[in-house]
């Protein structure tokens, strides 16, 4: 915040680096970033719910992101998603409950000649098969 | 900084790289770096340590062909090798001076030939990480010729006389955006890079940020000069955090040269720029929702006019353009707008960067002169369909956009070609898909995606996206009439006319054009209950004969 003068504008810079920080954005968080930069706090929770970067939930200790954007369905996202909404018995968007692993989409994360893409606690892995990604899924339910 | 001073540094920096026999240049793309180039890189480095060969090693931006990375490509032989690992790299070293490897060397010339590079003519030749790169390749050379030497009116006269249009999709001519916010009345102007490349399946833009950001910006100093501006925003993805780090990184060493800041070239002129993130909304690619999301607000946007060139950023007047764009000022300024309107199709000029994906041998960035057939792209510089399959449509566009089949690849590539065929040229996004895509199925994503997108202001979009959504996955289930199909067309034209901002309006393309090209598919569905492309899980066929309308 001080690095872009507390200037009101600057929320949305503001949530990314808290976010960064604390993996998710909590209500005392918000409150606290509404109140320091002067913003009605209705404003920073619309903020906050209108991105979908934004995540009001803490995330599991491992995060695997399946990219959902065009080149990546056309060569078989979908089945990914799939595959390890199976595996792990939760939907996109949710964390298992021993919270050690979050399943996530993303819109495109620019990768699209190594389609499909997955982002194994962000770290970009391409051309990747159900069974590679249920292979690092084992592993990881393990840690 | 004069450019006395500039040609001094270029000068230095060519006489330093001379020293080196060689130069290997390692791509460090996404694409590339996801394969392992940095530890190919680190093993070159010592590879070069123990042979002893004077050889510069150099990280550099997206080179291409990302289907055949990771790249390297020896300098000056210009040898381009692929799928080079860690293992190759005393191998690759060994060799300079003798004989290119030849198990690894990467024959792409038909890929090459047809294309033409000036936005991306620096990827693949410059370390993204140092402005001394930038500056021996003419850097900034555009910049500080434009702010001695000419007149901010001759500068937007130069982009005018070029007919640059617009890359961020609309092609709305740039010289009149420009003279727009010129003539535009206020002390207080803004220049704003839409760098929020939303439309996946598509990745021009973060290659040339992540690869040549300098040239971005000095695109945006020119356009700042032009217009009378002296403040500018890029507004990043926050999925590119590597864009992010390049462009900071960049932006610290143009301050550091005193090309940003205070009195640029000894001028009066003084300019800089922050970065602002976006938090993945595909809406903030239009303008007025992206202002809003400067601003830091939700990204909703507002009707028009007024226009941003009026009253855009906090009521001032703001120049908005994409990435593309930018990058191509600076070659303009340098060579003379004629040059550029040189190249290209009658009423589209210059080049155009398409990100080719999906179902292609040759995924990766090409770069190619306007007005080329999309036959020449697909074919001879994307190598094809891969295994066999047989070619049924290209994507442009992205969710904006629409499917053109195989009938129509002789079309030459320009706006208004595009949008003849019911698609759009979009940021740059070109998407192979062969026979096992089912198009009902494929404009069901694009609908969904939308759906999502939609920020929810106007109810043609928010609702109708929405309807449209369940229409089109009774479709695929194998319960749609033909009676949906002419509510789905229906509501398409509702959408498109009726919605506030482009997201709405262009929504209903990718279902509109595969209702045009590829009508059978979703007959198929509903009246024989069958999904050819094996894509759509019906699974209670049709028993009793289905009533056909008249």
């Amino acid at each position: 915040m001080r690095k872009n003068g507390f200037a009101r504008h600057a929320l949305i810079e503001t949530l990314h680096t808290v976010q960064s920080s604390f993996g998710y954005l909590d209500d005392d968080a918000i409150r606290f970033v509404a109140a320091s930069l002067r913003v009605p706090l209705s404003q920073a929770y619309g903020v906050v719910t209108f991105y979908h970067y934004f995540s009001l939930k803490p995330p599991g200790k491992h995060t695997v992101t399946i990219c959902a954007g065009t080149a990546c369905y056309i060569k078989g996202a979908d089945k990914l998603v799939a595959a390890a909404e199976k595996r792990l018995g939760i939907a996109q968007g949710q964390t298992t409950k021993d919270g050690q692993i979050s399943l996530m989409t993303a819109r495109c994360v620019g990768a699209c000649s190594r389609a499909p893409v997955i982002l194994s606690d962000g770290a970009v892995a391409g051309e990747v098969t159900a069974e590679q990604m249920l292979e690092q899924l084992e592993r990881w339910a393990v840690e | 900084m004069t450019i006395e001073e500039l040609e001094q540094i270029a000068e230095s920096v060519r006489a330093e790289n001379a020293k080196y026999d060689f130069e290997v240049n390692v791509c460090m793309d996404l694409a590339c770096s996801s394969q392992g180039s940095e530890k190919l890189r680190e093993a070159l480095v010592k590879a070069v340590e123990a042979s002893g060969k004077t050889v510069l090693v150099r990280r550099t931006g997206c080179m291409g062909p990302c289907s055949a990375g990771p790249l390297v490509r020896v300098d000056p032989e210009e040898t381009l090798y692929r799928h080079v690992n860690a293992d190759h790299a005393e191998q690759i070293v060994s060799s300079l001076g003798g004989e290119p490897v030849p198990a690894l060397q990467c024959d792409l010339s038909e890929h090459f030939d047809k294309q033409v590079r000036v936005v991306l003519e620096n990827a693949g030749h410059i370390d993204p990480e140092k402005i001394d790169d930038y500056i021996a390749r003419d850097g900034y050379k555009a910049l500080l010729t434009a702010l001695v030497e000419m007149t901010p009116g001759g500068v937007i006269h130069r982009i005018t006389e070029s007919r640059l249009r617009g890359r961020g999709g609309g092609g709305y001519p740039t010289g009149l955006k420009w003279s727009t916010v010129a003539k535009a009345s206020g002390d207080q102007k803004y220049v704003v890079c839409n760098g929020d490349e939303g439309d996946p399946g598509a990745f021009m833009d973060r290659s040339v940020m992540e690869g040549d950001p300098h040239r971005v910006i000095e695109g945006m100093a020119i356009a700042a000069y032009a217009v009378g501006a002296n403040k500018g925003f890029i507004y990043v993805r926050a999925e590119y955090p590597v864009a992010v780090a390049r462009l900071t990184t960049a932006l610290r060493e143009a301050r550091r040269r005193g090309l940003l800041g205070s009195n640029i070239g000894g001028t009066t002129f003084s300019f800089d720029v922050e970065i602002r993130l976006g938090a993945g909304a595909f809406v903030c690619g239009e303008e007025t929702a992206l202002i809003a999301s400067i601003e830091g607000r939700r990204g909703t946007p507002k009707p028009r006019p007024p226009y941003p060139a009026v009253s855009g950023l906090w009521g001032k007047p703001t120049l908005i353009n994409n990435v593309e764009t930018y990058a191509n000022i600076a070659p303009i300024v340098r060579n003379g707008g004629k040059w550029f309107a040189d190249m290209g199709s009658e009423r589209s000029k210059g080049t155009k960067v398409f990100a080719l994906t999906g179902k292609i041998a040759n995924t990766g960035l090409v770069e190619v002169p306007m007005g080329i057939k999309l036959r020449e792209i697909i074919e001879e510089i994307g190598g094809g369909v891969p295994d066999g399959h047989k070619f049924k449509a290209v994507q442009t566009g992205g969710p904006s956009g629409g499917c053109i089949p195989a009938e129509m690849l002789d079309t030459g590539v320009s706006y208004d070609a595009l949008m003849a065929m019911g698609s759009i040229m979009g940021s740059g996004g070109m998407i192979v898909m062969d026979d096992t895509s089912c198009m009902v199925n494929v404009a069901r994503f694009f609908i969904e995606f939308c759906m999502t997108e939609s920020c929810g202001k106007c109810i043609p979009c928010r609702a109708g996206t929405a309807q449209m959504h369940t229409l089109l996955t009774r479709i695929c289930d194998g319960a749609g009439t033909l009676e949906d199909l002419e509510l789905l067309e229906d509501l398409c034209s509702t959408v498109r006319e009726a919605s506030l901002c482009g997201l709405g309006q262009t929504a209903p393309n990718p279902v509109l054009s595969t209702l045009k090209y590829f009508r059978n598919e979703y007959i198929d569905h509903i009246v024989h209950k069958r999904c050819l492309a094996g894509v759509c899980k019906i699974e209670a066929p049709a028993e009793t004969p289905v009533e056909v309308l008249a």
